[in-house]
């Protein structure tokens, strides 16, 4: 193709996207636009997948049978849009071994949050609560990306990430109204928790590389700073209510702004846990990796059987 | 308690779910493949499901303060009636596969005879789980025969994993005291009437799946009567953290 035959197509293309028009996978893209969304979707997915550990630590010592089914159900719908997730990445002409090896080599990101340790059951609440709420801040706005398999995928978890951020609300707000055992727990998940959320919604904007190209493709359509104002608005009420504290403490409501105003991020944790020196990077790695290698045995085996059982079909058949 | 067998009874049935999805549970997030992390999951959700009806109507047996997470959490390990054969660790894939698939077959022939039982909750509860059961037990006779008739490695890692779980298989089939107090009452399942048919149906699937049906005759019980292997106990202090470590609260 000459350079102006890919000229005249990019031009048709951005045209497309500013009508609200979704591109599919057949449909012609730029590279640049399928390496973005690549990169994106897979650390998306690649966010569920690993996000199951922190909470799975948790499972076999649910404190009642109830928060046990629910944390299960919670963990099983990661898992689902974990999967949904890559497939719609497949779509994009890369398959899923590509995609885990990069998880596993560590070339590709995902989100910082689940590099932090579940220590109490509090953290169930507080991941819920807050790691769910600020993926939902992040997510909602994608449910009208350009990407026709993406902005599905996203309809369908958004859904249940609301659910979620309900979930996790509930066991904190029964924690804050329990004995002060409990509550103490909550609002010690809450000071663990409260400033990695923040921090989920990445970078401040001068420090955003991605941002203006993403803007274009409504891959975003906030930047990170309105949209971690917007968590910040929607929680502290939330914290309010159940007799937790915010720990910030420059937190102030502005009448002005009709906002809360906020106390520094400490981007320098930020970016040592997104360069693999976080508390838990190794691990989480580790069990990826581990599931994977022990794995093989078993998809191998899958494979094989699959291969034998159309091999005697063949045969019945002649 | 005015109706302890039928308590007892209940408690032998509900432990087996307790214990085994507490086993799954384990696997959940390191799976051999997502799709397979969301099946053992999913068992794992039906199972505690499962166990949740059968503690509920327990606990309304028992008629005082016991609540379901009192029965399920807060017993000493002697207390617990599960078989053997389920609290058996996830040593590797064909180890929870081969535990899974030779319960399930069981559990599945157990729920449809408790269906007929004249224990109205009792039926009721068979009858919502048999459709789950049913499901499992598809599942682990699929990976059976994956694993089995797969790759030279799978085989033998099946077959090693079929060898040794083998010897809890024969417990299944035993009765306890309240066990047979509840088949004369018309409530309970007669196990030894299920033995039969399991071996067979075991055997044939064994079989179709390249493996060899182990000849062993020696088999371990003690399960029913509260007589487990050590491995029950590192189970139980993870299932019983919080309520040991927080006593009479509410989650
Ligand atoms: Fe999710
Ligand atoms: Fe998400
Ligand atoms: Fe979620």
């Amino acid at each position: 193709m000459s350079e102006e035959q890919i000229r005249s197509l990019e031009k048709q293309f951005d045209e497309r996207i500013a009508r609200d028009e979704k591109i599919e996978p057949k449909d012609w893209m730029p590279e640049k636009y399928r390496h973005t969304h690549i990169r994106q979707m897979s650390q998306h997915a690649h966010s569920e997948v690993v996000g199951m550990l922190p909470e799975g630590n948790w499972i076999t010592r649910a404190p009642s049978l109830r928060r046990k089914v629910a944390l299960l159900a919670k963990i099983q719908d990661e898992a689902g849009h974990g999967l949904y997730l890559y497939s719609a990445t497949e779509t994009l002409g890369v398959t899923r071994e590509e995609l885990y090896d990069q998880l596993h080599s560590g070339k590709a990101k995902y989100s910082s949050i689940f590099n932090y340790p579940t220590l109490t059951w509090a953290d169930m609440g507080a991941i819920g609560w807050l790691v769910d709420g600020a993926a939902i801040i992040n997510q909602v706005p994608l449910c009208n990306t350009s990407y026709g398999p993406y902005a599905r995928a996203m309809i369908r978890v958004c859904k249940e990430e609301s659910f979620h951020q309900r979930q996790g609300y509930e066991i904190m707000m029964k924690l804050a109204n329990g004995t002060p055992e409990q509550k103490d727990m909550a609002q010690d998940a809450l000071n663990r928790w409260w400033w990695p959320s923040l921090m989920m919604l990445g970078p401040t904007d001068d420090k955003s590389v991605h941002t203006e190209q993403s803007m274009k493709w409504k891959l975003k359509r906030k930047t990170n700073d309105e949209l971690r104002q917007q968590f910040i608005d929607q929680t502290v009420p939330q914290a309010d209510l159940i007799g937790l504290t915010i720990p910030d403490p420059d937190l102030k409501w502005n009448e002005e702004r009709q906002s809360y105003d906020f106390g520094a991020i400490n981007w320098d944790e930020f970016w040592q846990v997104v360069k693999g020196h976080g508390p838990c990077n190794k691990e989480r790695m580790k069990a990826r990796v581990n599931a994977w290698e022990e794995g093989e045995w078993v998809r191998d085996a899958a494979m094989a059987y699959a291969e034998k059982k159309q091999e005697r079909k063949q045969k019945q058949a002649v | 308690m005015k109706n302890e067998n039928l308590y007892n009874y209940i408690l032998g049935i509900a432990d087996n779910s307790l214990i085994l999805g507490q086993r799954m549970g384990e696997l959940c997030g390191h799976g051999p493949s997502l799709e397979t992390d969301i099946a053992c999951t999913n068992i794992s959700l039906d199972l505690f499901g499962q166990v949740r009806s059968y503690f509920q109507y327990a606990a309304k047996i028992a008629g005082d303060k016991r609540t379901e997470d009192d029965i399920a959490m807060l017993r000493k390990e002697r207390e617990y009636k599960n078989v053997l054969l389920v609290e058996q660790p996830n040593t590797n894939f064909a180890y929870s596969i081969g535990r899974q698939f030779l319960f399930d077959v069981y559990h599945l022939a157990f729920l449809t005879e408790l269906q007929k039982s004249s224990d109205l909750t009792l039926s009721a509860i068979a009858n919502k789980c048999v459709k789950e059961v049913s499901y499992h037990e598809r599942f682990s006779s699929d990976w059976v025969k994956r694993l089995g008739d797969g790759t030279e490695e799978s085989n033998q890692k099946m077959q090693e994993a079929i060898n040794d779980l083998w010897t809890y298989t024969d417990e299944l089939f035993h009765q306890t005291p309240a066990d047979i107090a509840m088949v004369t009452e018309g409530v309970g399942v007669d196990v030894t009437k299920l033995k039969e048919k399991y071996y067979k149906q075991v055997s044939e699937l064994l079989q179709e799946a390249n493996l060899e049906v182990p000849e062993s005759k020696w088999f371990q019980k003690g399960g029913k009567e509260g007589i487990h292997t050590e491995h029950l106990g590192y189970l139980l202090s993870d299932l019983q953290y919080m309520q040991r470590t927080y006593p009479n609260m509410e989650w």
